[in-house]
């Protein structure tokens, strides 16, 4: 436990330090928060609740066009704002945009929160890879109707509002990300609080035999709902966020982007292995690295090397990271093995 | 929303025959991915891929001077080599497994698919111009282009050769057999590595064909594939596996919901319908299925 706080401490204040560290990164830095939140979100379904979703996109996308919509539309006519593309005809003050980006956050975290509740009730039924196909239906969907609609902008996007001019030009940046570390860090206590309790092993009672977690008496459409509410909550959070950060929103390129967005969760959480604590963190961590290398030096081929990449993971190193370590040093997950079951394995090999 | 559709009633009669002629199609990729998923257990999300691939092999014959028709020919023999060459390279190492690992993995290769199509053939969105003139009915009220005819024909005859073929050919036979117990057939003497082999590349070859049919009446795009593959997967689950009068009564059933979908809330919306349609249709059986306390398997 000691040496776990000392851990958690000395990431804490790396996080804090970070923008300061590497002032050029700030950008990459916050959307390094960001996967990693979606990362964990989604562990939540795939790797401890055993539904593989590619719906998590959905809530993602919808808190990023809530949260704008919202800060845009409390001060000024939406529809006009839309309209006239983000040229500069409405200029927030400073005090306008903060008040807007909280209670756009709020709303963003709700409103995903509430659908979640909704659409599961519908749609958590459905198992294996009819849910998979399922969400990924409702993700495109979600992507193709909202690129008809008018008042968000319709095809050609959404400006969210200008960081305002205040404090020095690295302003922006800093505010970025201490917001995005801060759901960050919200978001790990919140998963880490859950998966020590007993919803964690009802969630994963689910995964490994639905029918018999029926029978032991636990109401699991209650329990899987629940599941994809904390999830949406986060995910809402991290679209709205991300849609401040990126300043621009389109609804197949940015918000319901499950070409990209919406499989980088799931590559990350599997990267970095499925229903561990630790692996989505790392495995967003390794994604993102590797994602920004490849996309800076062979642009154009990044989405044949993702192609690639998903292929080869998926196939390969199905287990992950975590899953890998976990195989090569089990005494430090906490399983003891017998000196004579290791003796036997090294012989076998 | 335009309501046209109801006040003339021509135009309704326009969107069933469109709609019927559309949904043959979708009839023979489904047909395809219900094969594969029978035999194979994996569901392909590089399906509507193929089906796009297959159209840029008619649409290449018609740029270099050849009539794009003869892609129906073509087009399935490369495609069966592409569809046996991916499964020696990616499927053969998921066929075994969870079905999400092949749902992951054939993702992977549709976003790779869709990239390397669009280096190759550019962003555009083309069709090849068959020249085959339209059909005026009812007084000219109803137009049909010649070409759907035409693809409407061939996806018939394909799908009644290859039920012919599944009958009565020893590799139909095998196919069969693996289908109905993969240990079975095994034990009994079928190379079933063989058969999962030749159900791949049969199953990419009738995308070849319909992707073909796709490039000569409508248009074709890298990034187009997801759609068609959502379209098999739903006609397949309303259908059933193996039941191919299924097959083709949901294909046209889809194909007219689909114009009118188009008519009623316009052609933005029309893919976000497909994709709704799809969820709502998985919803309703969810609910159907639960008041016996069971699930879709």
């Amino acid at each position: 436990m000691n040496k776990n706080l000392i851990l958690y401490a000395a990431i804490l204040f790396f996080g804090i330090t970070a923008p300061f560290i590497f002032p050029a990164f700030k950008v990459q830095l916050s959307i390094l928060c960001i996967l990693i939140v979606l990362a964990l979100t989604w562990n939540i379904q795939g790797g401890e609740m055993g539904y593989n979703t590619f719906g998590n996109i959905l809530f993602y996308g919808l808190g990023m066009y809530l949260c704008a919509s919202v800060q845009v539309g409390m001060f000024f006519p939406l529809a006009e704002w839309t309209e006239s593309g983000g040229e500069k005809t409405f200029v927030h003050t400073p005090a306008q945009f903060f008040q807007g980006m909280a209670v756009g956050l709020v709303v963003a975290a709700v409103i995903p929160t509430i659908v979640a509740g909704l659409i599961g009730y519908a749609i958590l039924g459905l198992r294996g890879h009819y849910f998979a196909i399922c969400t990924l239906g409702l993700g495109v969907a979600a992507g193709e109707i909202s690129g008809g609609i008018e008042i968000i902008g319709a095809g050609q996007g959404f400006t969210t509002p200008p960081f305002p001019d205040v404090g020095g030009l690295e302003s922006r940046g800093e505010f970025f990300y201490f917001l995005s570390f801060g759901v960050l860090v919200l978001t790990f206590i919140a998963v880490r609080a859950i998966y020590s309790t007993r919803f964690k092993l009802i969630l994963n009672a689910i995964r490994d035999n639905e029918d018999k977690a029926e029978a032991m008496g636990i109401q699991t459409m209650k329990y899987k709902i629940i599941g994809w509410m904390i999830s949406a909550f986060f995910c809402g959070l991290a679209g709205g966020i991300m849609g401040g950060l990126v300043g621009y929103i389109d609804s197949t390129d940015v918000a319901f982007d499950g070409r990209e967005m919406g499989v980088f969760m799931v590559l990350m959480a599997i990267l970095g292995g499925k229903g561990t604590l630790w692996g989505p963190v790392i495995g967003a961590t390794v994604f993102h690295i590797f994602k920004e290398g490849f996309w800076t030096f062979f642009l154009g081929w990044q989405y044949v090397a993702l192609g690639v990449l998903i292929v080869v993971i998926v196939i390969y190193f199905p287990e992950g990271i975590m899953g890998w370590l976990r195989e090569k040093f089990p005494e430090r997950f906490g399983e003891t093995i017998d000196e004579k079951d290791r003796k036997a394995q090294v012989e076998l090999k | 929303m335009d309501f046209m559709v109801f006040q003339y009633p021509m135009i309704s009669v326009q969107a069933c025959l469109d709609g019927i002629l559309l949904g043959i199609l979708f009839a023979l990729i489904a047909y395809g991915m219900a094969l594969q998923w029978g035999v194979m257990n994996i569901i392909n999300i590089a399906q509507g891929d193929l089906v796009i691939l297959g159209g840029y092999i008619a649409y290449f014959m018609y740029l270099y001077g050849i009539h794009p028709a003869w892609g129906v020919i073509v087009a399935p023999i490369i495609m069966y080599f592409v569809g046996v060459g991916l499964y020696k390279l990616v499927i053969n190492k998921v066929v075994d497994r969870d079905l999400f690992i092949s749902i992951l993995a054939t993702f992977g290769i549709s976003i790779l698919f869709m990239q390397l199509m669009n280096f190759a053939f550019g962003a555009d969105v083309v069709l090849a111009n068959s020249g085959y003139g339209t059909t005026f009915l009812f007084d000219s009220a109803v137009v049909l282009p010649n070409s759907k005819i035409f693809s409407a024909f061939i996806s018939i005859l394909f799908a009644i050769c290859l039920v012919i073929y599944m009958k009565k050919s020893k590799l139909g036979r095998a196919i069969r057999a693996t289908a109905q117990n993969a240990r079975a057939a095994k034990i009994l003497g079928v190379d079933t590595e063989k058969v999962y082999a030749a159900t791949f590349g049969i199953n990419a070859a009738l995308c070849g064909v319909a992707g073909a049919l796709i490039s000569i009446t409508f248009t074709i795009h890298p990034y187009m594939g997801l759609p068609y593959t959502i379209r098999s997967f739903m006609i397949v689950i309303v259908a059933g596996l193996g039941n191919l009068p299924g097959v083709a009564l949901s294909g046209m059933g889809l194909g007219v919901f689909e114009e009118f979908a188009d008519y009623i809330l316009g052609t933005e919306f029309r893919i976000g319908a497909v994709f709704l349609l799809l969820v709502l249709i998985l919803v309703y059986r969810r609910f159907k299925l639960s008041r016996k306390r069971e699930y879709l398997k």
